[in-house]
């Protein structure tokens, strides 16, 4: 039982990250119509420039330099590329973001090569110990930052006039942009947006109990397709639950990879493919997803 | 009259380049013929069916290790065949998701399909070997092998496995694309097409679109398992890795570079995808700009790597019908 508890509670930490990289998804998705595959380097990109640049700027600056320059990275994506071609349909945006994500990926594999970078984070590895229940100081820290960011978030979705032009824009862009709304603004504002939320998980992804910046770390990024899928793809609440069922099922059968060794080993890694693809049969347009009405 | 002796000439010219082609370059075209039937089957489904996936390297996993394990237990001509069916059975198997899942969120869902097979070959050992691989069983059609025995001679040059194995995929690439063009110009054929443009118009014409895309997906799997023969047949020994993501992206940027749904197309990209790093890799040695492996500079691996995204992003940008676009422009401007 208490196995059990700490494993849920691990798995929710780990899921809240997630979350984050998720949510960048369905930002993306929302604002302009792209599923973006780049989210991975972007993430990786974050997490590169803090691991390199914390021992000279000290790791509260290099924190906030990793966030503006995977945010502005992506904000170029889209002024530079996705601004062309706005009117593509779903996939060719999403393989041209593929081909973005090769360059990018390729250039940050090849800098760190097969060094391990440390993030340089001031929790360092520890573990905070609450009623017998063991979670690494990371994780917790993670879950705080990922709680706010997300409340943040929805607030100003709800409240600020740039929240309110986002929704509008993911409403209904023409009528948007007849109401004076800049659509290429807020295109670039949640590309930009996208790109920090990826930096930030790429932080905690990257920091205790993972090793430091590794060139595969931009790889978990594809984790977080099964959350977005799960959730739906229009759905900020949905990435933000299905980023945590995510978590929840893979430390989960990570941690009771004893009991499910007749499902081979690294169960981890693939439960939550094979829950995305359960749920998809269920319901095709994911659990929180806009069902799609044909009218004729 | 002149496609009858043009015709005649290709066939000339493909039956004659094994005397010329040295053992490199018989190994580079035997992976870009697996990857053009992986690649045609995929073109098919995205730019006629308007279905995308990112699971086609399951398929060809199906196709590769189902051959490796059956061509120990039944003659290679079925294994072949059954191999292929196979494949088809795996993709039939999804049409629950991939009849009613559309475009690109088809795409998402069938990457849970490549993840999903990367965990079943590195752990059902007994089938795939796990990450050691299996070894593949060569190719043999009425007593004739197609491996390295035997002293077999054509004009003085000696005929090994991948001279033998050059006509095996020279004939299944012909027959791929023969159907694959076939197939878009048959009933199925325009019904895909109108589904991929309207589901409404479909339906109301009477097309069953449920079956249809599952379909869609079948054949396409199946021409995937077939791919996944011949590159099994050329690797002569088969291991998960060559199945991941990777291989995924791989035959989807063939078909957007060749330009989806035609199928010279994909035969046109995958050629180009599968030889670039290869021949770069090859010629690294003379060319100035690039870096041994190792050395921080650019080697041959990376620098593929920039071009292959290089040319997605161009392709998608200035080219958005690909390859074939580009030659059916050139055709237009010809004629007027």
């Amino acid at each position: 039982m208490n196995q059990f508890v700490t494993l849920l509670i691990g798995g929710l930490f780990l899921g809240a990250i997630y979350s984050l990289v998720a949510l960048g998804f369905v930002t993306i998705f929302r604002a302009t119509g792209v599923i973006n595959f780049a989210q991975g380097s972007m993430l990786l990109l974050g997490a590169y420039v803090i691991g390199r640049t914390h021992e000279s700027l000290g790791f509260p600056l290099a924190v906030a330099l990793g966030i503006v320059v995977a945010a502005a990275a992506a904000a170029l994506v889209d002024i530079v590329l996705i601004r062309r071609v706005r009117s593509a349909d779903l996939g060719t945006l999403a393989i041209l973001t593929l081909g973005v994500d090769i360059l990018l990926l390729t250039e940050l594999t090849r800098r760190i090569g097969t060094d391990v970078i440390s993030i340089g984070a001031p929790w360092g590895n520890g573990v905070v110990e609450v009623a017998g229940i063991r979670v690494a100081t990371s994780r917790v820290i993670a879950g705080g930052v990922a709680l706010a960011l997300v409340t943040a978030l929805a607030a100003a979705f709800k409240f600020t006039d740039w929240g309110v032009a986002m929704r509008s824009a993911a409403e209904d862009g023409e009528t948007a942009s007849l109401m004076g709304i800049r659509l290429n603004r807020t295109a670039a504002a949640a590309w930009a947006l996208a790109g920090a939320l990826a930096a930030v998980g790429g932080l905690f992804l990257t920091s205790f109990p993972a090793a430091g910046v590794t060139g595969t770390a931009g790889l978990v990024a594809l984790a977080a397709i099964p959350a977005v899928v799960l959730g739906g793809f229009d759905s900020p609440a949905g990435a933000v639950v299905g980023g945590l069922l995510i978590g929840i099922v893979s430390v989960l059968t990570a941690g009771y990879q004893e009991e499910l060794s007749f499902l081979g080993r690294g169960l981890g890694a693939v439960a939550p493919f094979a829950v995305m693809l359960l749920v998809l049969l269920v319901r095709p347009s994911g659990l929180f997803g806009t069902r799609e009405i044909t009218r004729v | 009259m002149y496609r009858a002796l043009a015709a005649a000439a290709v066939i000339v010219v493909l039956a004659a380049l094994p005397l010329y082609l040295e053992s490199f370059w018989l190994q580079t075209a035997l992976f870009a013929m697996a990857a053009m039937i992986a690649a045609i089957g995929l073109s098919l489904l995205v730019g006629i069916a308007g279905q995308l996936s990112l699971g086609h390297a399951f398929f060809v996993a199906i196709g590769a290790y189902g051959y490796a394990y059956l061509a120990t237990r039944i003659p290679p001509p079925l294994a072949l065949l059954a191999a292929v069916a196979l494949a088809g059975l795996a993709g039939a198997l999804f049409s629950p998701i991939s009849g009613r899942v559309r475009g690109i969120y088809l795409g998402l869902a069938s990457l849970g399909l490549v993840f999903l097979g990367q965990h079943i070959l590195q752990n059902a050992t007994g089938i795939t070997g796990g990450y050691e691989g299996v070894a593949v069983e060569p190719f043999d059609l009425f007593g004739f092998t197609f491996d390295g025995s035997g002293d077999l001679s054509v004009f003085g040059v000696p005929y090994g496995q991948l001279e033998k194995l050059w006509y095996l995929g020279v004939v299944l690439v012909a027959v791929a694309i023969w159907y694959g063009r076939n197939l878009v110009r048959s009933r199925p054929g325009r019904a895909l097409a109108t589904l991929r443009d309207s589901e409404v118009a479909a339906e109301v014409m009477g097309v069953d679109v449920v079956r249809y895309k599952a379909a869609a997906f079948t054949v396409s799997s199946m021409y995937a398992g077939l791919g996944g023969v011949l590159m099994a047949l050329a690797f002569g020994r088969i291991v998960p890795e060559s199945f991941g993501f990777l291989l995924s992206v791989d035959l989807l940027v063939m078909i957007v570079i060749g330009g989806a749904g035609s199928v010279g197309g994909a035969a046109a990209g995958a050629l180009f995808v599968t030889a670039l790093p290869l021949v770069l890799n090859h010629y690294s040695g003379s060319l100035p700009l690039l870096a041994e492996p190792g050395t921080g500079g650019i080697g041959a691996a990376e620098f593929s790597r920039f071009i292959y995204g290089a040319a997605i992003v161009a392709v998608l940008l200035f080219a958005r019908g690909g390859l074939a676009g580009l030659a059916a422009r050139a055709r237009k401007e010809r004629v007027a």
